[in-house]
């Protein structure tokens, strides 16, 4: 026996239980509740709730990754230079708060943005006006940032403390400026960790269904509010499915593109 | 000088941020008030009543049951994966790793569905019933790629022949495995571990659509007791797992830290 054929079981399982599935979500999004064929399921995300749902989407997830990226670089930035010798130590400090329960944790954001909530107090201290941020977009928009965000430091991270010193040395002794080494040299080796971390954080904010159930109030539905509903509730599996195909695109574009930049397959790595 | 301190002063920013939501947690866990908007004194009743309440702790052995087998077989199943994938020629090789990429990229809604989907083929054709087997087989499969994306590294850094060398010396392919090539690619498999186990135990979308009626996780039981009000047993528990992990994760660290500096 080779050595090739102890990868046949995990092939013959994400078969069943990835592809097989993902076949399953074609056929349901292209059919009647009896089996006939129909483009439905598809066209109805043209319908004005599912349209507005859509975009919705669409732009707190794009306000959410682009303010995840300005956040992380500097943090990321920051962290490189302080050059801990144990990476591992901040990549735990990070993936800690998921030991805290996700759904929790996004409960807590209701303590501190209601009414009469922390945040409030403490402008109320300050003598600031309140803030009326739960159950408003914002409020999303956070909590999208904040489950998020550790996905978008990691990667940019990891790819700023594998650039060699010795280039930003011979950047700065050939006469460049800090600026100028910084466009040239650092920011374009950091550029697929940059695009690593916009897919991690675009893709799950663009599809939640939690966030926007708890930090919404349950009146601001998201694409991924409608899709659960059809599920759970409606039981109208082929309509869900059908969104589910046109979620499904906003995925092949997001990986045919990191799948561009990151053209080294081989040496990719997970942080 | 100033510039160093602003720097600190936003890491420190970054970190509220962060943790902040845990502290609250913690902080109601010893609430006397049961609604979470009030204070109302200090109190360890929550703690006592944590280990009589039967749902939530049938619901924390769930969890972490369905971690332990979830993140065991994936790493098993996926470390042999990796051995595999590391002798292909690059093409089929690079197929799979392809399939690997699917469920780390593509939404958590649409993995779930299309598992849902899955599991309602197989109850209509009698194979299995939706309950804790199905969240199971759902769990296995997204920690799998995290296992593989942590291991490959490993081994493709590994010198292919020192393997070899073993098996001249008279190693068989399993005991040379177990002598030369695991203690090599282990930090990556534990790793692999560490991560699936995370994010088993953290999931609830997967869990949402693929568990049958009687199954509760923790994630499932909060999202069920969200409207109605979260059970203050719920922050005890939550608080205990959290303070837990942190001192394993002290004393690992602590003890990695001493033998680096012995050296």
């Amino acid at each position: 026996m080779s050595k090739k054929h102890l990868s046949i079981p995990y092939a013959v399982w994400m078969l069943i239980f990835v592809l097989i599935p993902l076949v399953l979500i074609l056929f349901y999004g292209f059919t009647t509740r009896d089996g006939a064929f129909t483009m439905d399921n598809i066209l109805s995300i043209a319908q004005p709730e599912h349209r507005k749902a859509l975009w919705l989407s669409f732009l707190l997830s794009f306000i959410s990754t682009a303010v995840c990226l300005l956040l992380s670089y500097p943090l990321a930035m920051i962290l490189n230079k302080m050059s801990v010798n144990q990476n591992s130590f901040i990549v735990f400090i990070f993936i800690l708060p998921m030991w805290m329960n996700f759904l929790l944790r996004t409960m807590a954001w209701q303590n501190i943005l209601e009414r009469n909530g922390i945040l409030n107090r403490i402008l109320e201290f300050f003598h600031l006006p309140a803030l009326n941020l739960i159950n408003t977009p914002y409020a999303i928009v956070l909590g999208m940032v904040y489950n998020f965000l550790p996905f978008m430091v990691l990667p940019i991270y990891n790819s700023l403390i594998r650039i060699d010193k010795d280039v930003i040395n011979a950047a700065h002794d050939l006469g460049a400026s800090n600026s100028y080494t910084f466009r040239k040299i650092i920011f374009p080796l950091t550029l697929p960790g940059v695009m690593s971390g916009i897919l991690m954080v675009f893709i799950p904010a663009m599809t939640t269904f939690v966030i926007s159930d708890l930090l919404g109030g349950g009146k601001i539905l998201l694409i991924g509010n409608v899709i659960e509903q059809e599920f759970k509730q409606a039981n109208n599996w082929n309509l869900g499915s059908g969104l589910s195909l046109v979620l499904m695109l906003f995925i092949v574009i997001s990986m045919i593109v990191d799948a561009v930049c990151n053209k080294d397959e081989e040496e990719r790595s997970l942080w | 000088m100033v510039k160093k301190s602003l720097e600190r002063l936003y890491i420190i920013l970054i970190f509220i941020f962060l943790y902040a939501p845990i502290a609250i947690l913690m902080v109601l866990s010893f609430n006397q008030s049961k609604t979470r908007s009030k204070w109302g004194g200090f109190t360890l009743e929550w703690y006592r009543s944590l280990f009589a309440n039967d749902s939530i702790m049938e619901a924390f052995y769930t969890t972490i049951i369905l971690a332990l087998l979830a993140s065991i077989i994936a790493t098993v199943l996926g470390t042999a994966a990796s051995l595999g994938m590391n002798a292909m020629r690059k093409k089929p090789r690079s197929i799979l790793m392809g399939i690997t990429n699917i469920p780390m990229l593509n939404a958590d809604i649409v993995t779930a569905i299309a598992l849902m989907l899955l599991f309602i083929r197989f109850s209509s054709m009698g194979v299995m019933e939706f309950g804790f087997g199905t969240v199971l087989l759902a769990h296995i499969t997204f920690c799998l790629p995290y296992v593989i994306l942590c291991v490959m590294p490993k081994l493709s850094g590994l010198d292919q022949n020192v393997y070899e060398a073993a098996l001249d010396l008279g190693a068989s392919p399993v005991y040379a495995f177990f002598k030369v090539v695991l203690p090599d690619i282990f930090p990556g498999v534990l790793t692999g571990f560490l991560m699936a186990f995370t994010m088993s135990l953290d999931d609830f979308v997967i869990t949402h659509f693929t568990k049958g009626a009687g199954v509760d996780t923790i994630s499932t039981k909060v999202y069920t007791e969200v409207r109605k009000g979260i059970k203050p047993e719920m922050y005890a528990l939550s608080t205990l797992l959290f303070v837990t992990v942190l001192i394993l994760l002290f004393l690992v660290n602590r003890k990695t830290v001493k033998e680096q500096s012995g050296k």
